[in-house]
C-alpha cells in the first residue's frame, strides 16, 4: 500500500462522490423543502439511464441523451408531486408507502420496456481515454464526472444564493409556514424543487450508467446511498450534500478496498450515529 | 356488559374461529398452498411486532427486517456451521432467536428511540442498512450475496421436513405470538403506549417515563421479529440479503397499514395479501408487480385506516346521516 494506492482510491472515491452528489443534492433539497421521504428517488436515477439508452439506440447521440433523459424524468417527477404527493399532506409514513408503490410500478414498467438485461451506456470515445496527472493514469471519464458535478454544484449554489427564487427556496427550507406568511408560493417551490431533484437524479443515471451499468435493482441500490448523503451532509443544505457525497464516496471506496467485509456497515453506522446525535445532519440548519 | 366490551368479545371469538378454520382447512389443500400459508404466518409475526410499534406506539420503523434477518441468519449459521438446532435443540434456537432480536433492538433502540416522525423513519432505515450491509458483505459468516442454504428442517421425534407438521408448528408459534401481543396491548403497559401514541407530551407531564416505555416496546418488537426470523429461515430454506433488504421492511409496513394499523390481525390479513401477490401472483402473471405497486398506492390514497377500518367507516357514514358521530380517526403518524 504505497501512496499510489491511496491516491487512486481517493480519486475513485471523489469521482463516485461526484455521482452521489447528483443523486443526493436533489433529494436533500426535496427533503429540506417538503420533508418528504421519497423512496422513488432511486427510480429516477435508473429510469434516467434507461431513457438515455433508448435515445442512444435511436439517434446514436450520447450528448442528446443527457438532456432528454433528465428532462423527461423531471416531468415525471413533477407530475408525481402535483397529482399524488401534494394532496397527500404531511404524513411521512403515507409518503414513504406511496413513493415506494411508485418505485415498484416504475420497476415493472422498466422491466417491460427495457427487459431485465444489464446494459452499459457508452460515452463518446473522446471521454474514454486516460489522462496522466502527476504520474497517475486516470480515466478521463471520471475526471469528466467530477467536473460535471462541480459545474452543477456551482450553478446550483449561484441560483440558491444569488437569485430571488433561490432565496425563496432557502426560506422554505428554514420555515415553510413563515415563508408562506411573507408571500412565498411554497407550493410552486415544492413543485420546482421536486422536478429539479428528479432532473439531477436522472442526469446521474445517464452519467453513472457508463461505469455502474444499468440493470434492474440499481434503483434500490442507489436509494440508501442517496439517503446517506442527505443525512450525513444535512437536509436541505447544498454545501452539506456536497460534503456528504464526498464523504460517502470516499468511505465507500476505502471501505471496499481496506475492509471489504464490513464496508457497508462503516457507511451506514455513522449515518445512524449522526441521526441520533444531530438529526439535521452535520451541516444541516437547526 | 357495555357494547364496547361485547364487540371486543365478538372480535376475539371471530379471530379464534378464523384461526381454527385455517388450521383445519389448510392441511387439506395442495402442498403449494400449505407452504404459502406457512410463509405468510411466519412473516405475520414480524408484521404484528411492527404493529406494536406503528399502531400501538406511533413509531413507524423502516428497518424491521433487521430483526427478521438476525433471527434467520442465527438459525441458518447455527444449523450449517455448528449443526445446532436441527434436533430438540431447535427449541433453544427459538429462544435464542427471540433473545438476539431483542438484544439487537436494545442496542438500536438506544440510538433510535429519541427520534420522532420522519427522523425515526430515517434512523431505522440507516440501522436496517447496517444489518443488510453486514449480511451482504460479510462473506465468511453470511455467504454474502448467495446467502445460506438450509438443507434440512429440524427433526426431533416429529419431522419438520414434513410440510403439514411444519405448518402446525409455525401456526402454533403464530397463535401464541398473537395471543401474547394481544395481551400486551390490553395491559396497562399497552394502554400507556396508546397514550404515548396519542400525545406523548401529555403522558410525560403525567409522570410517565415515555422514553422507557417506547424503548421496552421496541425491544419486545425486536424479540418477536427475531422469533419470526428463525421460523422464516426454516420455511424458506434459504437466508440471503434479500431477507434484510429495505423492501422487506417496507413490505412489512405496507402489510400493517393495508390491514389496519393498531389491530394486530389487520397486519396478518395484509401479510396474506402481499405475500400471496409476491409468491403466487408472480408465478401466474408477468405483470404482478403492477398489482403490488397499485396496492401500495391505492391503500394510501383510499384506505388510510386499512381493511379493518372499513366497517367503522361504513358505520360512521351511516351515523352521519342521523347525527354527527364522534369520529375516532387513527392518525398514522404526526409530526
Amino acid at each position: 500500500m504505497d501512496t499510489r494506492f491511496w491516491l487512486i482510491q481517493a480519486f475513485n472515491g471523489i469521482s463516485y462522490g461526484a455521482l452521489l452528489f447528483l443523486v443526493g443534492s436533489g433529494l436533500s433539497l426535496i427533503f429540506g423543502v417538503m420533508r418528504i421521504v421519497n423512496l422513488a428517488h432511486g427510480s429516477y436515477f435508473l429510469l434516467g439511464g434507461y431513457v438515455a439508452l433508448s435515445v442512444i439506440w435511436t439517434t446514436g447521440s450520447w450528448l442528446l441523451a443527457l438532456p432528454i433523459a433528465a428532462l423527461s424524468i423531471a416531468v415525471l417527477g413533477l407530475l408525481m408531486e402535483r397529482i399524488f404527493l401534494r394532496p397527500l399532506g404531511f404524513d411521512p409514513l403515507r409518503q414513504v408507502l406511496l413513493t415506494v408503490g411508485f418505485a415498484f410500478l416504475f420497476q415493472q414498467a422498466a422491466l417491460d420496456i427495457w427487459t431485465g438485461n444489464n446494459f452499459d451506456i457508452n460515452p463518446p470515445d473522446v471521454l474514454t481515454r486516460t489522462v496522466v496527472i502527476g504520474g497517475l493514469y486516470l480515466p478521463l471519464y471520471r475526471v469528466f464526472m467530477i467536473a460535471t458535478a462541480f459545474a452543477i454544484g456551482v450553478a446550483l449554489w449561484l441560483v440558491m444564493e444569488k437569485t430571488r427564487m433561490g432565496a425563496a427556496v432557502r426560506a422554505t427550507v428554514d420555515d415553510a409556514q413563515m415563508a408562506r406568511g411573507v408571500g412565498v408560493d411554497t407550493s410552486r417551490i415544492s413543485m420546482l424543487v421536486f422536478a429539479l431533484g428528479a432532473f439531477l437524479a436522472a442526469l446521474g443515471g445517464v452519467i453513472g450508467g457508463a461505469f455502474l451499468g444499468i440493470y434492474p435493482g440499481l434503483d434500490f441500490e442507489m436509494l440508501p446511498l442517496a439517503f446517506a448523503v442527505v443525512i450525513i451532509g444535512g437536509m436541505g443544505s447544498l454545501g452539506g450534500a456536497a460534503i456528504g457525497a464526498l464523504l460517502v464516496g470516499l468511505a465507500d471506496n476505502f471501505g471496499k478496498a481496506l475492509f471489504p467485509e464490513i464496508s457497508y456497515f462503516t457507511l451506514y453506522a455513522p449515518m445512524a450515529f449522526i441521526l441520533a446525535v444531530k438529526p439535521t445532519g452535520l451541516f444541516g440548519r437547526e | 356488559m357495555s357494547t364496547q366490551m361485547r364487540s371486543q368479545r365478538v372480535k376475539v371469538w371471530s379471530v379464534a374461529a378464523a384461526l381454527l378454520a385455517l388450521a383445519i382447512i389448510i392441511p387439506n389443500t395442495s402442498s403449494f398452498v400449505i407452504l404459502l400459508v406457512t410463509r405468510a404466518l411466519a412473516f405475520s409475526i414480524l408484521v404484528m411486532s411492527l404493529d406494536i410499534l406503528l399502531g400501538f406506539t406511533g413509531l413507524a420503523s423502516l428497518g424491521q427486517a433487521a430483526y427478521l434477518g438476525i433471527g434467520a441468519y442465527l438459525a441458518a449459521i447455527l444449523a450449517t456451521k455448528y449443526h445446532f438446532g436441527l434436533g430438540l435443540d431447535f427449541w433453544l434456537v427459538i429462544v435464542f432467536g427471540f433473545l438476539v432480536g431483542a438484544a439487537l433492538a436494545a442496542l438500536f433502540g438506544l440510538l433510535a428511540i429519541r427520534a420522532t416522525g420522519v427522523y425515526f423513519l430515517m434512523i431505522t432505515l440507516a440501522l436496517g442498512q447496517c444489518v443488510w450491509g453486514l449480511a451482504y458483505r460479510w462473506n465468511s459468516l453470511t455467504g454474502g450475496d448467495n446467502g445460506i442454504n438450509l438443507r434440512d428442517r429440524p427433526k426431533f421425534g416429529i419431522d419438520l421436513s414434513h410440510d403439514i407438521t411444519f405448518f402446525y408448528v409455525v401456526f402454533g408459534f403464530f397463535a401464541v405470538s398473537l395471543l401474547l401481543m394481544y395481551v400486551l396491548t390490553r395491559s396497562p403497559f399497552g394502554q400507556s403506549l396508546a397514550g404515548i401514541r396519542e400525545r406523548e407530551l401529555r403522558m410525560r407531564i403525567l409522570g410517565y417515563n415515555t422514553w422507557l416505555h417506547k424503548y421496552i416496546a421496541f425491544i419486545i418488537a425486536g424479540g418477536f421479529g427475531g422469533l419470526a426470523g428463525v421460523l422464516w429461515a426454516h420455511t424458506a430454506g434459504i437466508v440471503s440479503p434479500e431477507t434484510v433488504v429495505l423492501t422487506t421492511s417496507v413490505d412489512a409496513l405496507l402489510m400493517a397499514v393495508l390491514g389496519g394499523a393498531g389491530t394486530l390481525v389487520g397486519g396478518v390479513i395484509g401479510a396474506f395479501i402481499v405475500i400471496g401477490m409476491r409468491e403466487y401472483l408472480s408465478t401466474v402473471v408477468p405483470w404482478w408487480q403492477y398489482a403490488l405497486g397499485a396496492v401500495y398506492v391505492l391503500t394510501i390514497l383510499y384506505l388510510p385506516s386499512g381493511l379493518m377500518g372499513i366497517p367503522q367507516r361504513i358505520r360512521q357514514r351511516r351515523a352521519r346521516s342521523d347525527k354527527p358521530a364522534p369520529t375516532k380517526k387513527l392518525a398514522l403518524l404526526s409530526g
